[in-house]
């Protein structure tokens, strides 16, 4: 089943067009990567997508409904979550309670319940606390529930936003560079709970810049470059494919590469 | 059509002074992205210092040299004392203590000043002339002709000389221009004593039409930062235009409506811009990137 | 287990024991009336902390929903024969209809753009108040009829301390609830997040038009008690340094610390009682506070202690 799937999908800023009638078709189940160089326009696409930005033009359909113009919590209630390149942490709240907040679309009480403490508050926070602390310790952060966020390492924190999104239950999670300044350790683990989240059948969009982590885990990778869809296919396919390597490259690097895979 | 006229006279007048609030706002806040409450206490001081300062024996051109200086220093002490030892605070909080610095000041003034209301003797005579059967008095002219110059004295200093591109600078991009070079705090200091000058100058100017006391500088503040917020914070021509509308929406208000509900046009004014067009009529939208 | 501290509803039971001791060591019955008028304030502090210290909005135009509520319980008994007691709650209504019309345009606003609305909504309330002499008494103002319960008028500083504290206590249950609750976390969500927040599913101009309504309410419940309590109301009460006064009272006791709320009333009610002198500076020690506080302890007191006792026990 198609989960995602953009049609000429443009946004503009200021005269410069940041997005130019991207294509996507991403299957149901896959891990899907977005690469590209600085500045062709990926995380622009993310915000696209999640409804931070609304396209100029195109279209974009999330399992087979038009949602094109909706606002990110009407999204986010239509089953997409997505993590910030910038963290957006919650960090005066603990751990735990960043995770709460991940379940917020599925707690069902109203603000006269929330008021009076009625007995199904305390039923609800039990029942959201016992899953995020579930969903803390999918990432290895069950240690840390009751530690201010602000208060943990930044390998820590992309772990966390990646939990507090999986807490919601996403049917399509957008990944924003998850293993940025990672080291190559945080990164295989990064892999490892990408794997893990897949398996359980949520599709996984990323947006990444290590070509190691984006070669091993992707079904398929789409490249853009200026705003536009340079190529598109599995990782081999893209890997070899001479217009992607001279985009990354340059003209002269991509001779020098051709001469390496020789 | 003479009542009309009448209107749009006394409104400009006024409506000369809010633009010279205006400018002063827009002047602080472009080099530093804050709003300063206390740019109505710079006109309140002008024209209460200049008040006591002749009542002391002094001839009034001194007076009011005394006070533009005196105001002058006052925003300096504003920028360094509570301003610079809260950078990086959210802007919130910089309102907060810029109203902070407004209610201090004022209280300051009930205290060294007094209560009452003063006046100052007008600079060309209080005989009103007749112009298409209205009256205009002469300070009134004096007053949109001082703001004319200053509006003017103002862009030509930005726009030609090489200080005035460095305020441009570190309004566009502080960071960029420290980069360069600029020291970005003279910079902000020169925008608060410019700003403050630019108000001790227009507190002189109206006391002889409108009065002072040591209250009026709340009122202008909020009436100034409206004139900024619709011609488009920001934009010195906007506060310009901004100002004299407020003045004209004013004095029409009162004339035709009710002038007990003058004060009020100018924060429905507020309300009904940042509900609507937030940017006002000249200013630009920011694109925040996530 | 939850241990001492974790308990939800701790600070509540704190008050409602300062409530109750505090009488013991008053001298004489003056302090009854200190007593009462800082819980008014207290009440109004709380809902006013949970909209900028617990949400991260700000407004300060707050006293205009004071006067709102101080009005209304003259109004409602001098020109439509309403019993005072009804009327609190009228006019708490009233203010959070008000709250919720001007809140849906200028919650989408933010930082000194919604802090310059609110003062603009605040200002306006009290020009409307000052001019409507017909309805209002004017700038004079006008004299508020006694409350009167089941025949018993009530009457008097102790009466009102006792009531004051009771809705204070109140208050504080839930404001707590409110924080420990899923509208807390997420109203906590959007002060450090708003598109994360979003992003989550959380509707955040509801939930903020929400507060903003809560918070309204509030005040307008203690500015209805303060023009009972005082048996007079002036269009000061919805004043701009009225507004300003409540914000300092939030920032010296402690942005979004419920406790706070009742520290800073307590400061800035008793600090005028205590120094005499202080009516002639009183504007002049404002600002002064204001700016201090929010240069170098924006944290407020009660957090700042809380950090240091938290730091010593390691």
């Amino acid at each position: 089943m198609i989960i995602l799937q953009t049609d000429r999908l443009s946004v503009a800023f200021g005269g410069v067009r940041a997005i130019d009638g991207v294509n996507l078709a991403i299957e149901s189940g896959q891990v899907y990567s977005v690469i590209g160089p600085n500045g062709s326009g990926k995380t622009t696409l993310f915000n696209l997508v999640s409804g931070i930005y609304t396209p100029d033009d195109g279209s974009i359909r999330l399992a087979g409904e038009m949602v094109t113009g909706l606002t990110p919590d009407q999204l986010a209630r239509r089953g997409l979550s997505r993590t910030f390149q910038n963290l957006q942490i919650f960090s005066r709240m603990s751990v735990l309670e960043n995770v709460m907040v991940g379940r917020h679309r599925h707690e069902r009480t109203g603000i006269f319940a929330d008021l009076l403490h009625w007995p199904s508050v305390a039923r609800q926070n039990e029942a959201t606390s016992k899953a995020a602390l579930a969903a803390l310790a999918r990432v290895g952060l069950a240690d840390s529930a009751g530690r201010p966020a602000g208060s943990l390492a930044y390998g820590a924190l992309k772990r966390l936003e990646i939990a507090r999104a999986v807490a919601s239950d996403p049917t399509l999670l957008l990944l924003d560079e998850p293993a940025a300044g990672c080291n190559p350790v945080e990164t295989e683990e990064i892999d490892g709970l990408i794997r893990s989240i897949v398996r359980d059948g949520i599709t996984v969009v990323l947006v990444e810049h290590d070509m190691r982590l984006v070669m091993n885990i992707s079904d398929r990778v789409h490249v853009l470059a200026n705003g536009r869809t340079l190529a598109e296919g599995t990782p081999e396919q893209v890997r070899s494919d001479a217009a992607v390597v001279e985009a990354y490259l340059g003209v002269h690097g991509s001779q020098e590469a051709v001469c390496a895979f020789d | 059509m003479a009542e009309l006229l009448q209107f749009v006279f006394s409104g400009l007048t006024v409506g000369a002074i809010y633009a010279l609030v205006a400018l002063g706002f827009t002047l602080i806040y472009k080099a530093s992205d804050i709003i300063n409450f206390a740019q109505g206490e710079f006109v309140m001081l002008g024209g209460m210092t200049t008040v006591f300062v002749t009542l002391a024996g002094v001839p009034l051109p001194i007076a009011a040299l005394i006070a533009i200086i005196a105001t002058t220093a006052i925003g300096l002490a504003l920028h360094r004392l509570a301003i610079e030892p809260a950078r990086g605070a959210s802007p919130v909080a910089l309102i907060m203590i810029t109203i902070g610095a407004s209610i201090f000041l004022r209280g300051f003034a009930q205290i060294i000043f007094d209560r009452r209301f003063h006046s100052l003797p007008p600079l060309f005579g209080s005989d009103p002339i007749k112009l298409g059967g209205a009256a205009i008095l002469p300070q009134s002219l004096v007053v949109l002709a001082s703001a004319v110059v200053i509006v003017t004295l103002l862009w030509l200093f930005i726009d030609r000389t090489l200080l005035g591109k460095a305020v441009l600078a570190t309004a566009a991009n502080r960071l960029a221009a420290r980069l360069i070079g600029i020291d970005t705090r003279r910079i902000v200091d020169f925008s608060f004593a410019v700003s403050a000058a630019i108000g001790a100058v227009a507190g002189v100017l109206i006391t002889p039409i409108a009065l002072t006391s040591y209250d009026v500088g709340i009122l202008l503040a909020l009436k100034g930062f409206a004139a900024a917020m619709l011609g488009g914070i920001g934009s010195a021509l906007g506060a310009v235009v901004g100002g004299l509308l407020i003045g004209l929406f004013e004095a029409f208000a009162a004339g035709y409506l009710s002038s007990n509900y003058k004060d009020a046009i100018a924060f429905l004014i507020i309300l009904i811009v940042l509900v609507s067009i937030p940017h006002g009529l000249f200013g630009r939208a920011k694109i925040e990137r996530v | 287990m939850r241990t001492l501290l974790e308990i939800r509803l701790l600070p509540a039971l704190a008050v409602a024991a300062i409530v109750i001791v505090l009488p013991y060591f008053f001298p004489s019955a003056y302090y009854f009336r200190i007593g009462a008028l800082v819980y008014i304030f207290a009440l109004a502090v709380v809902g006013l902390n949970l909209l900028m210290g617990f949400a991260g909005q700000v407004s300060l135009g707050h006293a205009g929903f004071l006067g709102i509520g101080a009005y209304s319980v003259v109004i409602g008994p001098v020109y439509f024969g309403l019993p005072s007691w009804l009327c609190v709650f009228v006019g708490a209504t009233v203010s959070g209809a008000v709250a919720f019309l001007v809140g849906r345009p200028i919650l989408r606003l933010k930082g000194h753009y919604l802090a310059v609305a609110t003062l603009g909504f605040g200002l306006l309330v009290a020009i409307v108040l000052t001019n409507e002499a017909g309805w209002t008494g004017g700038p004079d103002g006008m004299s508020v009829p006694r409350l009167a319960l089941f025949n018993w008028q009530v009457r008097g500083s102790d009466a009102w301390y006792w009531i004051a504290g009771t809705t204070l206590v109140g208050g504080f249950v839930l404001a707590l609830n409110l924080m420990e609750s899923p509208t807390g976390r997420a109203l906590q969500a959007i002060h450090d997040s708003e598109i994360a927040a979003l992003v989550l599913g959380i509707d955040v101009a509801r939930k903020k038009l929400t507060i903003f309504v809560i918070s309204a309410m509030y005040a307008s419940v203690a500015g209805s008690y303060l023009a009972l309590f005082n048996g007079h109301v002036t269009p000061d009460v919805a004043g701009f340094l009225r507004s300003i006064e409540l914000v300092a009272m939030v920032v010296l006791g402690g942005m979004g610390s419920i406790v706070g709320s009742l520290v800073g009333a307590a400061v800035l009610v008793v600090l005028p009682q205590v120094l005499t002198i202080f009516h002639e500076y009183e504007q002049t020690l404002l600002g002064l506070i204001l700016m201090v506080f929010m240069i170098f302890l924006r944290r407020g007191i009660v957090p700042s202690l809380a950090a240091t006792f938290a730091g010593r026990r390691r």
